[in-house]
């Protein structure tokens, strides 16, 4: 039991974000609300971005960025170590992948409320039954 | 010589500005249609004409030199920087994006400015905008920034579609789910790649690749990118999206939509599989051919089927497309020379034919008011020339020499039985019997039935009727849409007769050395 629970510590990060994911991906698939199934799209691409911005963070780092005193009075004496940074890369991927989710949710909203004005409802199986009425 | 420096600069910039025009274009485009209205569409035909001369450059470019082009942006250079990569496949597909682009706006201007009035610059700017995400996905050699042009492309395609009928917004918002599944998993599965290797250059991560071809991480990056892109090409279990969306979107939209996401989706698959994963990885290592070659036989032959119970003319074609998307998955996973060859060339001729389809589907809109197959009747007599087209298309679809359509599927059938894989044979000659009988039925519809009248049991104003019906009697459609419609359906014969050229010349030489 403790190993398990170690076991489960030691990788929480993608613990957390597979959840998300299933949470997100259950959403989508299953509820009947159109904008509850938005909410669970932006869960499973918030999941996605959780995942790569742990992947970037060190036990002990510290941001990346290079202190002028340090660069020209200490770095000729103690060099500057990339082990000591947090690796940057993937959390600047991430502020794009942000925006590629905000304008996702943009577009959907404006969808589902061209539905409503559509069908007056949101609910997938009412829209459903007018459709097979008309 | 100054202007010969400046030229030979401007040629060596090219892949650049094959898709910073049109993006920037798009920017322009959408503000310029509050100065004037006529102004959005001369900035969008402008710059889908220079990518369209930038693509053929670049194709000549890499055609007789034989050299890979790469082209770093800002100056950075390849791991750290994002490249992009020309060769002879990305030139190709260039050509075809950009051809297929601008032949549709300019057959579509009188619809799109009758049905998009005074929203004249939103569509041309998500138009160009869609064609510039598909030509940044094409050349990037960049596996995140392939994520953010598919993005783009996917969005600007999703607000395309969603300006269609009633229910095209029901139909959109399922595409965007999917669609955004199937985004996030490619996104999810780069981000393995990038804890395994370390690089995001496509390039580096294959020199990195074969030498853990054993890790659970890689093979796991690997499913998690084909799922998603998978789920994009509406293969069997994940192909809902398709025909709704292609089906109630606007024709204008559809006909640009329709022969190109896929396509290009599909060059994205096979780039990932050569250029990023590795040939030997892809094929050798993990035996991917019976389970994708059969995933693809079951997507043929459900889109098949299925296509011969619909009633619009529109839907389909939607289940023709599912059954094409199975020809060049299969066909590519069939993982031998002709396969692949097939498979290329396939992307080729199928969305030339899926833009002529498209293209007819619009002139009878235009024409008639209504896209079912009744209202084709006698229609060969009233629109010889369009009609003249569309057999051609439709004879290509099924596969009838010397249409480019059965050159592909001949490549692909040699490499059906080379790989030993008959049950994709038999999909695919299963497949082009259905679409014979479906293209015979309409030829049969607009030949031989009576053309329909509009209110046969009218009496009363007989009279009025007949002249009125006589002033709106049905000709050929205008010329701005036929002659681009009769142009693309010539295209599809000379494909047809020049397929062996495209073969030697081009896809010769995008197959990677240790496949037979």
């Amino acid at each position: 039991m403790e190993q398990m629970l170690s076991f489960i510590a030691a990788k929480a990060n993608y613990w957390t974000y597979v959840i998300l994911l299933m949470v997100g991906l259950y959403a989508m698939i299953v509820k009947n609300n159109l904008v509850k199934k938005i909410v669970g799209m932006v869960i499973f691409q918030t999941a996605i971005i959780l995942f790569y911005v742990s992947m970037g963070y060190k036990q002990g780092g510290t941001i990346p960025i290079v202190m002028h005193d340090e660069a020209h009075h200490g770095a000729t004496s103690a060099a500057i170590k990339a082990i000591d940074y947090i690796n940057p890369l993937p959390h600047v991927l991430m502020l794009t992948a942000i925006v590629v989710g905000v304008a996702t949710l943009g577009v959907a909203l404006s969808l589902a409320m061209k539905i409503y004005q559509e069908y007056g409802s949101l609910e997938e199986d009412e829209i459903n039954e007018k459709l097979r009425n008309i | 010589m100054i202007f010969f420096d400046r030229a030979s600069n401007l040629l060596s910039d090219l892949p650049a500005i094959v898709v910073t025009v049109p993006l920037l274009a798009a920017l322009i485009a959408s503000g310029a249609g509050w100065i004037n209205r006529k102004a959005p569409f001369i900035i969008a035909i402008a710059s889908l004409f220079v990518s369209f001369i930038s693509s053929i450059l670049l194709l000549l470019q890499v055609t007789s030199t034989g050299v890979v082009i790469e082209y770093r942006m800002a100056g950075w250079a390849a791991p750290i920087g994002i490249v992009y990569i020309i060769d002879h496949l990305t030139a190709l597909v260039l050509v075809l994006i950009s051809s297929v682009s601008l032949i549709n706006l300019i057959a579509s201007k009188r619809r799109i400015d009758d049905q998009f009035r005074n929203k004249e610059g939103a569509f041309y700017s998500l138009y160009v905008l869609f064609t510039a995400g598909l030509i940044g996905m094409t050349t990037t050699g960049d596996a995140f920034n392939l994520y953010v042009l598919l993005e783009i492309a996917s969005l600007s395609g999703y607000a395309l579609i969603g300006l269609g009928s009633n229910r095209a917004p029901l139909a959109t918002l399922n595409y965007l789910f999917l669609g955004t599944i199937g985004a996030t998993f490619y996104l999810l599965g780069v981000g393995y790649l990038y804890i395994a290797t370390g690089s995001l250059n496509m390039a580096d991560i294959a020199s990195i690749i074969p030498k853990m071809m054993n890790s659970s991480m890689i093979l796991f990056a690997f499913i998690i990118c084909l799922t998603g892109l998978l789920v994009k090409l509406a293969i069997f279990p994940v192909h809902g999206w398709l025909p709704g969306a292609y089906s109630e979107s606007a024709t204008v939209a559809a006909s640009l939509v329709a022969p190109l996401t896929t396509k290009v989706t599909i060059y994205i698959m096979i780039r990932l599989c050569l250029s990023v994963f590795t040939p030997q990885y892809t094929f050798q290592h993990l035996e991917t051919t019976d389970v994708m070659v059969w995933l693809s036989v079951i997507t043929i032959v459900f889109g098949a089927i299925s296509a011969l119970s619909q009633k619009d003319y529109k839907k389909m074609l939607s289940y023709i497309i599912i059954a094409e998307v199975g020809y060049m998955v299969g066909g590519f996973f069939l993982g031998n020379k002709m396969g692949i060859s097939g498979a290329i060339l396939h992307i080729v001729n199928d969305a030339a034919m899926t833009l002529a389809l498209f293209m007819v589907a619009g002139i009878f809109l235009w024409k008639t008011g209504e896209d079912s197959r009744e209202s084709l009747k006698g229609m060969f007599g009233k629109m010889p020339f369009t009609m003249a087209g569309f057999t051609l298309a439709g004879l290509s679809v099924v596969g009838v020499p010397p249409t480019c359509g059965f050159f592909s599927k001949w490549y692909l059938i040699l490499g059906g039985i080379s790989a030993g894989q008959y049950g994709f044979v038999a999909a695919l000659i299963f497949s082009s019997l259905v679409n014979a009988v479906l293209f015979f039925r309409i030829f049969e519809i607009a030949h031989f039935e009576p053309f329909k009248e509009q209110h046969p049991h009218n009496d009363h104003c007989d009279e009025q009727h007949q002249a009125k019906s006589h002033n709106e009697i049905i000709k050929e459609a205008p010329l701005d849409m036929l002659i681009p419609f009769i142009a693309v359906s010539l295209l599809l014969v000379l494909l047809g007769l020049y397929s062996g050229a495209i073969v030697n010349n081009i896809i010769h030489f995008v197959i990677p050395k240790g496949i037979i």
